[in-house]
């Protein structure tokens, strides 16, 4: 139950997103172009950019340091506001929690804003399983949802779609609207979708949406977006159903604020997301409108392990999809290649944590450590050491193939005894470049595959250069 | 054992909380109680006249458009204008907030208004915000029976009034206007900061308004 | 501007892949900081950084090889590679990696103080502001990841590279983006890193430059092989054998004239 996972099945979904050209359009045009300078110009435009980065990642290490108490202040505000607080070890314990609450209200449809955590819980099968219909309401989402896919980026869900695609979805499934109908540019499609989803919302008995914070001074949830789709997922059903990770407290709106003011500059570069919303229980007596229950899911799925450890920092994310942007591996492949629900960096380091480092091994493997993640992450996680530590993991569980651990330990074996290396050195690159003759490089070579399936081996000069410099040093 | 013990259990584990909890609690109490501001951006923090300048440059830089009305009485002139000017039904729906009950909308007999939340059905929606931020050029709005949150969102268009006295720097100081109204550690039922018109980018990152949410929001500065 | 203190002791952290595939990086190096006045030794207890037992999980061996590169370097003033991977490992890797022994960690701490990239320790440590070399090309320079991001190196090889008689830099879009090496990823990975390394060597040829530049043999040889197999005709240098005006031996890869 839950998400499929492919992971293990990663360097075949590379080469396969690799071959995907309305993939590679997308992304070289969304990523590249879009959101990187996007980025680049926000946080250029605000001096205190980078001292907000050092305050945001100490106010969430600080909560994550006192996260328990910090969970029952939130938990006691929410009870007091007339909300309801459950709490979910796993996967299924939250997806049941969800049934029960749509069960109670007599549900039939659901509408949800964008989540990433019921995507991490596989909410949709799972109700859609018991007889409830989920409608994903963020465009994007809305759109995957259509075609039986799952998110390819955590804050662009449909980066890999194309506009016809979109069309081709939207004729195929809205089937009362006119055949003939003109539906060529992007205008015609968001109408289109405004207009279905718009039903939706009015019709639909629970709300879910996601949360990109929990606010423990006030028993408060907030949701980022730039639609108003989750906005109407939470006002106009009865019932409002939240689904958070442990790790989304904060202690005070003040806290919430300065994280805010990284969030959309990391992720869209806005200065601010158009909708952010602070929701504090049910509606009140006299209120004209809203829902009348308020549940908060708080879930586990693993996080609790990571306290307390080095992963610990991984728990300081917020989702912006920055690492991911500006990541040269996620530019390539995108995120479906990825196998499971987070992609790029930040999917890296917790995908281990929730599925196992024994089906997730690549995803920690596949980064040349470049570290643009680090360099833009604006709760300055460390996510290229947090890689590393996996592939530690990986080591120590010896789920590391043979071939690679045979080849690393016969490098090892020289790199430890230098007079030994020397001698084999000085011996093998002279022939070695004896053998690439005059053309100066190897278009194959015995053992280097990897390297010279898509680029030629320059060749050595000859003579090492602890060999021309012990003769030099003898000669003088 | 029930989920919320197994999970605040392993917290406790993983975090290896223990002897120390009354100096862990009194960490977490005094934060709650005292909400330390962190860092305030330079940006907003300007006279008046030129804070009230800067919340209009952000907000028209995020779509929406801005008028202002040196008094509430030429509000419904500034209303009328914009909705003619867009070519808007005149019909607005808005809630019972004192301020936007005193509009002396007889002059423009044309509007005609409604009260309460919405249905999805009203063109125009009316509301009035508690205040603005100029930092980011955001509208902070709350929910309740002056200002119902559904004005917010199901109109096609949204206009927003805005008293240039309640415009801030700062998100912070919206927090201790909304603390001084609701008291510490209350808030109603939603607030929703509001920054441009929906919109959405998720085909082909074409960047569209009117999304889910209003096409259009007009804000007018009162004063 | 003057050249360094006298009798400035270096260590040359030669690097296993100019050891083996350039030497010619290696006499360069020691060239620019001998002109600078440094006294330049290399130990023959090196062999490599670690890099790919660090970068593979084994920290185990790693740590032995961070140990007996400590040993065979701490005796100098300074530490220099002309690498930003490699400076990069024994400047911050080393100390984390022996941090919790308390033989070492104090030892890895004082030893990581002395390290250096080549051309940052010529301008930042030396005060070197200009070299003596002429290179009538264009050229265009890569900031290798390790550096820039790790060390701060951007400004210090374009200072120099502006003092170079006849030499123009010609920026190309992206510079400061992963090339793809990545050390085992490149062969681990290698269509993904096939895909990163096509789209620096566009960024290459859209500049027009006639030499490419960066700082790291191991992104070098990656980029020049890309262009190779793809039949441009840039050629491929170490930014210190530009800078040493050494740049009369092969480039990357390139195809060799008969020498004496």
């Amino acid at each position: 139950m839950g998400v499929e996972i492919t992971s293990p099945n990663f360097k075949a979904n590379a080469r396969e997103a690799l071959d995907d050209n309305s993939l590679q359009k997308a992304l070289g045009l969304t990523v590249e172009k879009g959101f990187i300078k996007k980025r680049r110009l926000a946080a250029d435009a605000l001096p205190e950019f980078e001292a907000l980065r050092d305050a945001a990642r100490d106010i969430k290490n600080h909560t994550l340091d006192h996260l328990d108490l910090y969970i029952e202040a939130f938990e006691k505000k929410v009870v007091e506001n007339g909300g309801h607080v459950h709490f979910a070890e796993d996967a299924a314990a939250a997806r049941q929690i969800a049934l029960d609450i749509c069960r109670k209200a007599g549900a039939r449809t659901v509408t949800k804003g964008k989540s990433m955590i019921t995507e991490e819980v596989g909410l949709n099968d799972f109700l859609q399983e018991n007889g409830i219909v989920p409608i994903e309401t963020d465009l994007g989402e809305y759109i995957i949802q259509l075609r039986g896919e799952h998110p390819s980026h955590i804050i662009a869900p449909a980066i890999h779609v194309n506009k016809a695609q979109v069309e081709a979805e939207f004729r195929r499934v809205h089937t009362a609207l006119p055949p003939d109908r003109d539906l060529r540019e992007p205008e015609s499609l968001l109408a289109e979708a405004r207009g279905i989803l718009r039903d939706r919302f009015l019709a639909a008995d629970v709300g879910v949406t996601g949360a990109n914070f929990c606010v423990a001074e006030t028993g408060t949830t907030i949701i980022v977006t730039n639609e108003g789709n989750g906005d109407l997922t939470q006002t106009l059903p009865r019932v409002h159903v939240v689904f958070a990770s442990i790790e989304k407290i904060v202690p005070t709106l003040e806290d919430a604020s300065q994280i805010l003011r990284v969030l959309a500059r990391s992720a869209t570069g806005q200065d601010m997301s158009v909708y952010t919303t602070f929701s504090t229980g049910p509606k009140r007596p006299e209120d004209p409108d809203g829902p009348e229950e308020f549940h908060v899911i708080l879930l586990d799925n693993g996080r609790s392990a990571l306290l307390g450890t080095p992963f610990q920092e991984m728990l300081r994310c917020i989702r912006c999809g920055a690492c991911m942007n500006h990541c040269p591996v996620y530019q390539a492949i995108g995120g479906h290649a990825y196998g499971w629900v987070y992609p790029g960096p930040i999917g890296s380091v917790l995908t281990p944590a929730v599925i196992g480092i024994e089906q997730s091994m690549h995803l920690p493997s596949a980064s040349t450590f470049c570290g643009r993640c680090e360099g833009v992450c604006p709760m300055r996680i460390p996510l290229p050491k947090l890689m590393r530590l996996w592939r530690d993991k990986a080591h120590d569980e010896k789920v590391v193939p043979t071939a690679q651990r045979f080849g690393l330990g016969l490098w090892v074996l020289l790199a430890r005894r230098p007079k030994l290396y020397h001698l084999a050195m000085s011996v093998g690159m002279p022939l070695l470049a004896a053998f690439a003759g005059s053309r100066g490089r190897f278009r194959s070579l015995p053992f280097a595959g990897g390297w010279t399936r898509h680029r030629d081996l320059p060749a050595p000069q000859g003579r090492t250069f602890q060999q021309q410099w012990r003769a030099r040093r003898f000669g003088r | 054992m029930n989920g919320r013990d197994a999970v605040l259990g392993k917290i406790r584990q993983a975090l290896g909380a223990g002897a120390d909890k009354a100096a862990r609690q009194a960490a977490v109490d005094q934060r709650l109680a005292t909400a330390p501001r962190g860092v305030i951006p330079a940006r907003g923090q300007l006279p008046d006249a030129d804070r009230i300048a800067f919340f209009i440059e952000m907000a028209e830089k995020y779509n929406a458009s801005v008028a202002r009305a040196a008094t509430a009485d030429q509000v419904p002139a500034a209303i009328a204008e914009f909705l003619r000017a867009h070519n808007l039904p005149p019909n607005l729906r808005r809630g019972d907030d004192p301020r936007l009950a005193a509009l002396p909308f007889d002059k423009t007999p044309n509007i005609e208004i409604t009260t309460g939340a919405s249905d999805g059905s009203d063109p125009v929606g009316l509301s009035h915000a508690l205040a603005g931020v100029a930092e980011s050029g955001t509208l902070v709005l709350t929910s309740g029976g002056d200002n119902p949150t559904t004005l917010n969102f199901l109109p096609d268009t949204h206009i927003v009034l805005v008293s240039a006295s309640d415009i801030h720097g700062d998100y912070e100081t919206a927090w201790d206007q909304i603390r001084g109204q609701f008291g510490k550690g209350a808030l109603p039922r939603s607030v929703n900061w509001v920054t441009g018109p929906s919109r959405s980018a998720d085909i082909e990152q074409t960047l569209l308004l009117g999304a889910h949410g209003p096409r259009r929001l007009h804000i007018i500065v009162v004063g | 501007m003057n050249s360094g203190p006298e009798k400035t002791t270096v260590g040359l952290f030669v690097t296993c892949l100019v050891d083996l595939m350039r030497p010619s990086v290696g006499f360069a190096a020691v060239k620019l900081m001998e002109d600078a006045g440094c006294v330049v030794e290399v130990p023959a207890a090196q062999t490599c950084c670690g890099q790919p037992a660090f970068n593979s999980g084994d920290r185990g061996n790693a740590r032995v090889i961070a140990m007996q590169v400590i040993a065979a370097f701490e005796a100098y003033d300074h530490v220099v590679a002309p690498s930003g991977s490699c400076a990069g490992m024994l400047k911050l890797h080393y100390p984390e990696l022996l941090a919790d022994d308390p033989g070492w960690s104090a030892r890895a701490e004082a030893f990581a103080a002395k390290v250096h990239e080549l051309t940052s320790f010529l301008v930042d440590v030396l005060g070197v502001q200009a070299v003596s070399a002429d290179y009538g090309e264009t050229v265009t320079y890569h900031d290798s990841c390790s550096g820039l991001r790790e060390l701060g190196v951007r400004d210090q090889p374009r200072l120099l590279l502006d003092s170079v008689e006849g030499l123009s830099l010609t920026e190309m879009e992206n510079a400061d983006v992963c090339c793809g090496f990545g050390g085992l990823f490149c062969v681990k990975y290698s269509d993904i890193s096939n895909a990163i390394v096509a789209k620096k060597t566009d960024k290459i040829a859209a500049t027009g430059a006639t030499t490419l530049l960066a700082g790291d043999l191991g992104c070098l040889m990656n980029m020049a092989g890309k262009l190779s197999r793809e039949g441009r005709t840039v050629a491929v240098r170490h930014v210190a054998e530009v800078l040493a005006g050494m740049a009369d031996e092969t480039p990357i890869g390139g195809e060799r004239k008969a020498k004496g």
